[in-house]
């Protein structure tokens, strides 16, 4: 077995391989399971780092590396391409910094077996989402991501949890009906849909089966548009704030809802490629993408709660992608893909910080925030410039982003609308996100927050401080390095050119 | 010696529990446990060299003592029957080391070790047998067996719902053989082989395939001839109704597809497919509601069996129209006995363990169950995630062909009735699944009776049936290629 195939297998094989060993490892024995995700979490972030060396030297070359085994007619793939390592790389990275919060997070918490180990199996489904070879491995992951999430947002058991699964799997259990049922038809029309850049499906398709091809693009976006939280189907997201912060964290803001802007990526550019333009699907998708931007930001504004506002932010900020993906420039598409790395590490920080708001002074609402960056001001100072990046301030990550995105509207045609929505989410992102930062650097503090934090301890537990500041770090980098080779814009940049070659 | 079993696999694929038995029921006592633990070891090689060399030769065929028919007695397997049995055998194995625990020291159970022996010996004959009579006589076998254990613990409301369950059965039966009688008289045979060559649409043997069909719909509890199962499969101990919902049921299907795809098809009585399909469209919506608003976990489970043998029926109308649909369909329907039978006798241990333990199955008693027997509880999920037919299992690979079938031949509204299935049976396997992650005492009382710690052999067959189930889902394929071996030619997928 190559060096490839075996990264990629345990990439994907890994996560899965920890949530067996935790599950067995069992409630007591904390020092063991930590040990055994870290290294776990360790060994997958090599694995998809080797993954994307390996699609890094095959850019342009022959064949990506891949592996399958045979299932019905279409089989169970996995393969190493440049816009899947973007999305493996970004989860698999991001978990071994979510390890070591989670453990730090969760160190009082009951049940933490059950949680480390559902954990690890949605992130292992989002590795796998990324590398699927073709549409039935994807959907196969997506759905395991679904089942896998629910004992993850319900994990407290508290009626509110309760809840909040029942509302998370009200909209999921439909949504993954309607993409089983357009996979299924898909691969009837078109034999098995493999992923492939510039589009799969014979172009030929367009005038035989015009109508079936735009219902099942209809179902697929539904499918994949809860995930991605897509107005109108967005509810979800805010209902699952009810979660663990490294639940909300890694999953709400990174690996759950980036597999559904990821998929419709995968479906728009890899799959129907030109078909979607010659059948007049993208305008819609944009235009639903533009006004998510803005429904989310402004929904943003009116939170008081600290985490569902920046879910509806999350919302927003998802729709970026969406908009890049549906916009067919080159540059846009760029922008969208590299929104999809630099939106996770900043918005990972925000809820980084959410969580240890939360256990180090229990504040959960903006109003409380008043003085907060005195009592905490590593992480309130991450927070702030992880909100900067959001609104676009450069030179941090979302900066480059949202340039991209701009651009490539421009070039796509579309320039004056999509210009004008970027413009106004900017102003509302500074609107939801400078009230928290003046709250906690200008207002006077509570009088136990004034002396700063407790002399002879940091502002918190070391393992979610220092979380907090590597991401903040990355996001920073992301944005300040865009220009070099091997940075998530500049990869976004050479894969938006492979995947309009028309 | 090699060469010997291989000649004589289908009779000792029957022989070995067949012999197990009655030695567990002469030498009894401590003895019957090891004897049957041993039997369902030594099947397992059988089975699968009974699948592969079906799978290598097309189908075995084999005349018991060198007679041949139509005197003698013929024993034949082609890729279906192989499948089932490989399934039987698989969840046999399970269920045997489950009530190894189960019944570790109940002395008054001790008929369930030659009862469930001979059941199983008798489940391996039926999907062997190749004439409509013998499929008959097994038939009974299995079901005095299954009556027998349903009774066993000599409970009031069990031996209820053991005769009621014995008369559906005897009715049923009556109903089958007056069928095989009739088609004696019509076609002058009741070799399977035989029959396919003779049969025609005259009224008799259109008159004895209705009779047959009542009967066997009868002893598969298709809706609405569901009534006595929910009683019955609840009410026996535990591994039993494990055994009744994964295994027996599928012995009178496994006649029906005999009789509508092998032996004859659907257009030989014009509308039989259709109402085959609706009564199984209608068990699926009225088993789901059902289990929805059950107070018992194994009622729940029980009428989750109602509604996914519902499924079993969508096969019909799939298949009438032969072609690509029709192979699509044949796969999807096997492939749905094969992992509901894991995963229901999955279902029906880990609620039997529950039961054990806490002395009740009262769901709303159930919370927190993940934190008190984690083991179960995911036994419990990780089998509902085939019934909900979601990837990865079995279930799901079985709908993808289903589904797949119906937008093939054009007949969608079967999609939607697959579709629409799964969503049902969410929602009655998430009302439980959420409580098991809910907080402990919803009712106050249950929190003090806990009988401890089940064996292990219990919480750890549960489990293993459940992950066979989803293993299917993404390892399926040899199973997918066992199931088209020799298949009638209607479902070969060549022609219209």
């Amino acid at each position: 077995m190559s060096w490839e195939l075996t990264a990629l297998l345990v990439a994907v094989g890994t996560p899965f391989a920890v949530a067996a060993a935790v599950f067995a490892i069992g409630e007591r024995r904390h020092t063991l399971r930590g040990a055994t995700n870290l290294a776990g979490a360790a060994l997958t972030a090599g694995a998809v780092v080797a993954c994307a060396v390996s699609a890094w030297q095959r850019f342009g070359g022959g064949p990506f590396a891949e592996g399958s085994i045979a299932l019905l007619d279409i089989g169970f793939g996995l393969r190493a391409d440049p816009l899947g390592v973007v999305f493996a790389v970004v989860a698999g990275v991001l978990w071994l910094v979510t390890t070591v919060y989670a453990i730090g997070y969760m160190s009082h918490a009951s049940d933490r077996a059950r949680f480390f180990g559902f954990f690890s199996i949605c992130v292992g489904s989002a590795i796998g989402i990324a590398l699927s070879a073709n549409l039935l491995t994807f959907f196969v992951f997506y759905e395991t991501l679904t089942l896998a999430t629910y004992p993850l947002v319900a994990h407290s058991g508290t009626p509110a949890a309760l809840r909040g699964g029942r509302t998370y799997l009200t909209y999921a259990l439909p949504a993954g009906a309607a993409l089983a049922v357009g996979v299924i038809w898909l691969n009837l029309i078109a034999g098995p849909v493999e992923f492939a850049a510039g589009g799969s499906l014979d172009p030929a398709l367009a005038s035989t089966h015009p109508g079936s091809l735009i219902v099942i693009f209809a179902l697929l976006m539904f499918g994949l548009g809860v995930k991605a939280a897509l107005f109108p189907v967005h509810g979800w997201l805010p209902a699952a704030m009810v979660a663990p912060a490294p639940v909300s964290s890694l999953l709400h803001a990174v690996a759950v809802v980036k597999a559904g802007v990821f998929g419709i990526a995968r479906v728009v550019l890899e799959v129907y490629g030109p078909i979607a333009h010659e059948l007049d699907l993208t305008p819609y998708l944009a235009a639903l993408a533009g006004f998510t931007i803005i429904y989310g930001s402004v929904r943003a504004l009116a939170q008081d709660d600290f985490k569902k506002r920046l879910a509806f932010s999350t919302i927003a900020q998802l729709s970026y992608i969406t908009l890049g993906v549906a916009l067919a420039s080159p540059i846009a598409i760029a922008g969208g893909i590299a929104h999809l790395a630099h939106h996770a590490a900043m918005k990972i920080t925000m809820f980084f910080t959410a969580g240890a708001v939360a256990e180090e002074v229990k504040a959960y609402r903006v109003s409380e925030f008043d003085g907060l960056g005195r009592r905490m001001p590593l992480t309130m100072g991450a927070f702030s410039l992880a909100a900067l990046g959001i609104v676009g301030v450069p030179p941090i990550a979302g900066f480059a982003s949202k340039w991209f995105l701009g651009i490539g509207a421009l070039d796509a045609g579309e320039g004056a609308w999509v210009i004008a929505v970027l413009g106004v989410s900017s102003v509302l992102n500074a609107a939801y996100f400078f009230p928290i930062m003046h709250r906690a650097w200008f207002r006077a503090p509570k009088a136990e927050w004034a002396a700063g934090p407790p002399p002879g301890s940091a502002e918190g537990d070391l393992r979610m401080v220092v979380p907090i500041l590597v991401t903040a770090l990355i996001g920073l980098v992301l944005g300040i390095a865009a220009g070099a080779d091997v940075s998530p814009a500049s990869w976004a940049l050479r894969i938006g050119m492979t995947e309009v070659p028309w | 010696m090699a060469e010997w079993v291989t000649t004589h696999l289908p009779a000792l694929v029957i022989l070995v529990p067949l012999t197990a038995a009655p030695l567990a029921f002469l030498l009894g006592g401590t003895l019957a446990r090891p004897i049957a633990l041993l039997s369902a070891l030594l099947s397992q090689p059988l089975a699968l060299a009974l699948a592969f060399t079906v799978s290598a030769e097309g189908g075995v065929r084999y005349e018991i003592g060198g007679w041949g028919g139509p005197l003698g007695i013929d024993l034949v397997a082609d890729g279906l029957a192989a499948t089932l049995i490989l399934v039987a055998t698989v969840v046999g194995l399970g269920v045997t080391v489950y009530a190894w625990g189960y019944f570790a020291d109940r002395e008054r159970y001790r008929y369930f070790w030659p009862l469930w022996l001979f059941l199983w010996a008798s489940l391996y004959a039926l999907f062997l047998s190749g004439d409509l009579f013998n499929l008959y006589v097994c038939l009974e076998l299995v079901s005095m067996a299954a009556v027998a254990l349903v009774g066993l613990s000599l409970r009031r409301d069990a031996l209820l719902a053991a005769m009621r369950y014995m008369l559906a059965a005897i009715l049923g039966s009556l109903f089958y053989l007056l069928g095989v009688a009739l088609v004696y008289a019509a076609f002058g045979s009741i070799d399977i082989a035989t029959v396919r060559e003779a049969v025609r649409a005259d009224v008799t043997g259109q008159a004895a395939f209705a009779l047959m069909t009542v009967g066997l719909m009868l002893k598969t509890a298709l809706f609405p001839l569901h009534f006595w199962l929910p009683p019955a499969h609840s009410n026996a101990p535990s591994p039993v109704s494990a055994v009744l919902s994964a295994l027996v049921v599928k012995g009178s299907f496994y006649i029906l597809v005999r009789m509508w795809v092998d032996v004859a098809d659907p257009s030989f009585v014009p509308g039989s497919a259709a109402l085959l399909g609706v009564l199984g469209a209608s068990a699926i919506v009225w088993g789901s509601v059902q289990a929805m608003r059950q107070e018992r976990l194994k009622m729940l489970v029980a009428y989750s069996t109602v509604a996914q043998i519902g499924y079993l029926f969508l096969l019909f109308p799939l298949v009438a129209g032969g072609g690509a649909a029709a192979a699509d369909a044949w796969v999807g329907g096997m492939f749905h006995a094969a992992s509901h039978a894991l995963a229901k006798a999955a279902m029906f241990l880990a609620a039997g363990t529950v039961l054990a333990r806490f002395g009740h199955d009262r769901i709303a008693g159930l919370g927190g169950l993940s934190r008190r027997a984690p083991v179960t509880a995911m036994a419990f999920a990780l089998a509902g995630v085939t019934m909900m037919g979601l990837p990865p299992s079995g279930g799901f690979v079985a709908k993808w062909q289903m589904i797949r079938a119906a937008l093939e031949s054009g007949a969608w509204w079967w999609a939607v009735v697959v579709v629409a299935g799964g969503l049902l049976a969410a929602v009655y396997i998430f009302r439980v699944v959420a409580l098991f992650l809910g907080r402990e005492g919803a009712e106050g009382e249950d929190a003090d009776v806990d009988a401890g710690r089940s064996p292990a052999t219990m919480e750890w067959a549960t489990l293993a049936l459940a992950l066979a189930a989803l293993a299917l889902g993404v390892l399926g394929q040899p199973l997918v290629e066992l199931i088209g071996v020799g298949a009638p030619a209607l479902v070969a997928g060549v022609g219209p």
